[in-house]
């Protein structure tokens, strides 16, 4: 099976490899999950800011207070999202749901708390602490649904179910204050109930537990199954490398003993190079400001450069997913930063529509070669029961180092001017890409050769 | 899995429906507020203190009667009012609409973002508004601003101030992160004031318009408002870093660069405005954080805040028709 579809038949239909096959229908589930819910959280994103400032009468400064507040502790909350879902086995769905749930309930939250700061600055924590507890249990059953050849096209269909909810929502917003005059709270309800449905579609169509790729039988076989074993004719040319160490995934899976993720060090690499990578990324709001300055931009125009590099993204990350699981998910990231190093050139360069075109298309190049893919790169290497808890380490790790990235850019913008601080940024993104190439290990996942 | 397709779909059925019963209740009710004109009988006419009612959202003449234009912020001098609405929808955009004494509408302008400060110059003549820019501020947690003038003598709108020469400190200064907001006239209808911030930091900005050009007199001084008299500048100085009170309205006497504090002790995040020669007038948040009052204090640093509004906003003393 395996075999045939990798088109060493020649008579075969000529498909990319696992084009023949679907992807699993749980992935698929995931994917509508966080359609659904992306169309129910941008659409409060859209509109938030009027609301509070026009709709409550918040000075610009509250709101930003308001809106940075709970930022930070995202990350931690991750990590706690992470631990909970791994804990006892196939939790996973469990600790998603309630995140998914939180940030549903937090819509009626605004409703609710009309226009006291104390209840809205209450809804918005619920909604954060929703967004962070969910994301690594989610990405965890992805990368367990789908047999590990077959990783990147996985994440690729969810990114981009999930991108297309993040470009729906807006849209979404956008009809309902244009049929209700601007009812903020409208929006809210609307949102409340797409969120609710987003939760319901999760517990009726993704399967409770943590289960190896492809088994049939849920929670009970976890333990046993705990390599990383999916169908017995994949297994051979899948099978995870035998470490020195001794089998990573699965005996330590076995013994019960909590694994460590960090302490595996073919991870520690991967997260090495991740966090060097995002601590080379400027952030693209920045990119966004070069290119409105540059062209001179109708500010009104403004929020259709992220809507560009994001339909770039929604229409790359399957192919780039799929091409991963091909050539190895290693040099698709690399690539990827690459696509970002050439948008910062590119950028540089003299201003124009043609310039402008090809940094969105970069920045969903980088996107659709790095997001999922790293997930699909890191997943396979962390063992069953700590896979939740590792990805989110990963995803922690990386968030907080673009943090860095972003505010370090800041800092040089502000002192040696928009030019002078790309060019430092393009230095630091080739540097952290040539360490990362050795960093990397060549092949986590043991891929197909 | 028919089952659970059946009740998946039941389910979508009645969230949808509920959802799409609230958008129509909405819409009956009304939705947000709504623009309205102003009534006939509603003129600058009458001189007193204008404000924006908050129960409303109109224009009203102290007390009570709100029967103008409803506006986001307000200002009114001379023959002109300047009224920032919000139009309906996400991405958020200001339209900027200039009337005379009796609220016909001469002209309007849309810019993005959501409405911030209004000011027209004593004459009439100069009309400036700043909108609060949402989506491009690049450091989280900051926020950026657009700051248009428009000169109602020769119609010509620029409509964001930011590439105006600016000399920083005496030397001439080049940055992609300048922001202006906050403009007060002076009463030849060319130079200005206003806030500009760059690199985490803010300046009181002196500019000329006929000449096009602009340099700091002053750091840490924002939306600064000028005395009728053109010898003082009422403003907002940041004297704490805590995010929920950073504030404190000071007066700065142009002569010497002497400033003061005024009576007013709590955090003022708003445009000041000259009430008289003597006073002045500003939004506060209202009790139990909803909506804002407006407040007087003297600006000689003496006496005690006063409340002069409850329920009110962009406070405005309009004086007898010039002729």
């Amino acid at each position: 099976m395996y075999l045939a579809t990798t088109g060493r038949r020649p008579d075969a239909p000529s498909r990319p490899a696992g084009a023949g096959r679907r992807v699993p229908g749980t992935v698929v589930a995931l994917g509508a999950v966080s359609l659904v819910t992306d169309v129910s959280s941008e659409m409060v994103t859209a509109v938030l800011p009027l609301y509070l400032v026009l709709g409550l009468g918040l000075s610009p400064l509250q709101f930003g207070f308001l809106d940075g507040l709970f930022n930070g502790a995202t990350a931690l909350v991750r990590l706690l999202g992470g631990k909970l879902a791994d804990r006892g086995g196939g939790r996973h769905r469990t600790v998603a749901g309630v995140g998914y749930l939180l940030s549903a309930l937090s819509r009626l939250g605004l409703l609710l708390a009309g226009g006291a700061a104390a209840g809205i600055a209450a809804a918005l924590a619920a909604d954060r602490l929703g967004k962070g507890v969910r994301t690594a249990p989610r990405d965890a059953m992805i990368s367990l649904s789908a047999p590990p050849e077959e990783l990147g096209r996985a994440f690729g269909v969810h990114r981009a179910m999930d991108t297309t909810g993040a470009l729906l929502g807006p849209l979404v917003a956008f009809v309902v204050l244009w049929a209700t005059a601007d009812a903020y709270d409208a929006v809210f309800v609307v949102s409340f109930a797409t969120g609710l449905f987003g939760v319901l579609v999760l517990v009726l169509f993704v399967p409770a537990g943590a289960r190896p790729a492809v088994g049939v039988k849920p929670v009970a076989d976890v333990k046993p199954a705990v390599g990383v074993k999916p169908v017995a004719d994949v297994k051979p040319a899948v099978g995870v490398k035998p470490r020195p160490a001794g089998g990573r995934t699965g005996e330590r899976g076995r013994t019960g003993k909590k694994p460590r993720a960090l302490g595996d060090p073919v991870f520690r690499r991967v997260v090495t190079a991740a966090v060097l990578l995002g601590a080379a990324t400027i952030g693209d709001s920045f990119l966004y400001l070069l290119l409105q300055r540059g062209l001179d931009l109708p500010a009104l125009l403004f929020p259709l450069l992220p809507l560009g590099a994001a339909a770039c993204y929604l229409l790359l990350a399957v192919p780039a997913g799929r091409i991963a699981d091909r050539s190895g998910r290693r040099t698709p990231f690399l690539w990827g930063h690459g696509a970002l190093l050439a948008a910062y050139l590119v950028v540089m360069a003299p201003p124009g529509w043609p310039a402008t075109v090809l940094v969105l298309v970069l920045l969903g190049v980088f996107y659709a070669a790095t997001d999922g893919v790293l997930m699909a790169l890191a997943g396979p290497v962390l063992p069953l029961d700590g896979r939740a808890s590792g990805l989110a380490v990963l995803q922690t790790g990386q968030a907080l180092a673009r943090l860095v990235g972003a505010a370090g850019f800041g800092a040089a913008w502000t002192w040696w001017g928009p030019r002078p601080a790309l060019a430092a940024a393009a230095l630091a993104l080739a540097a952290a890409l040539v360490a990362a190439r050795r960093i990397l290990p060549e092949r986590p996942e043991r891929e197909v050769s | 899995m028919k089952a659970r397709s059946l009740v998946l779909i039941t389910a979508a059925l009645v969230l949808l429906g509920g959802s799409l019963g609230y958008v129509l209740h909405a819409r009956e009710r009304g939705g947000g507020q709504r623009l309205v004109a102003a009534a006939g009988s509603f003129t600058l006419d009458e001189p007193g203190l204008y404000y924006r009612d908050s129960a409303t959202g109109r224009v009203a003449r102290g007390p009570g009667v709100a029967d103008g234009p409803s506006c986001v912020r307000f200002h009114a001098a001379g023959d002109r009012a300047l009224c920032l609405r919000a139009l309906p929808g996400t991405p958020a955009r200001t339209q900027a609409v200039v009337y005379d004494r009796k609220f016909t509408e001469l002209q309007s302008v849309t810019v993005p973002g959501i409405p911030n400060r209004a000011r027209v110059s004593a004459s009439g003549h100069l009309l400036a508004w700043t909108a609060f820019a949402v989506g491009d501020s690049y450091a989280a947690g900051t926020f950026s601003t657009r700051t248009s003038v428009l000169d109602l003598r020769t119609g010509y709108l620029v409509k964001s101030i930011e590439s105006i020469p600016l000399t920083v400190d005496g030397a001439r200064y080049h940055a992609a992160d300048v922001n202006y907001w906050g403009v007060s006239f002076a009463a030849d209808d060319n130079r200005f004031y206003a806030t500009v911030s760059t690199g985490g930091r803010t300046h009181l900005v002196e500019g000329d318009l006929r000449a096009w050009s602009a340099r700091t007199l002053r750091e840490n001084v924002e939306c600064p408002s000028l005395s009728p008299d053109g010898t003082r500048i009422a403003f907002k100085k940041k004297v704490s870093t805590d995010p929920a009170a950073p504030w404190r309205l000071h007066v700065l006497e142009l002569a010497g660069m002497g400033e003061h504090p005024l009576a007013e002790s709590r955090s003022v995040d708003d445009q000041a405005v000259w009430l008289d020669g003597e006073t002045l007038g500003y939004a506060l948040p209202g009790q139990g954080g909803k909506g804002t009052d407006v407040w007087s204090v003297p600006a000689d640093g003496g006496g005690a805040p006063r409340l002069l509004v409850p329920g009110g906003s962009s406070p405005v003393a309009v004086a007898a028709a010039p002729n």
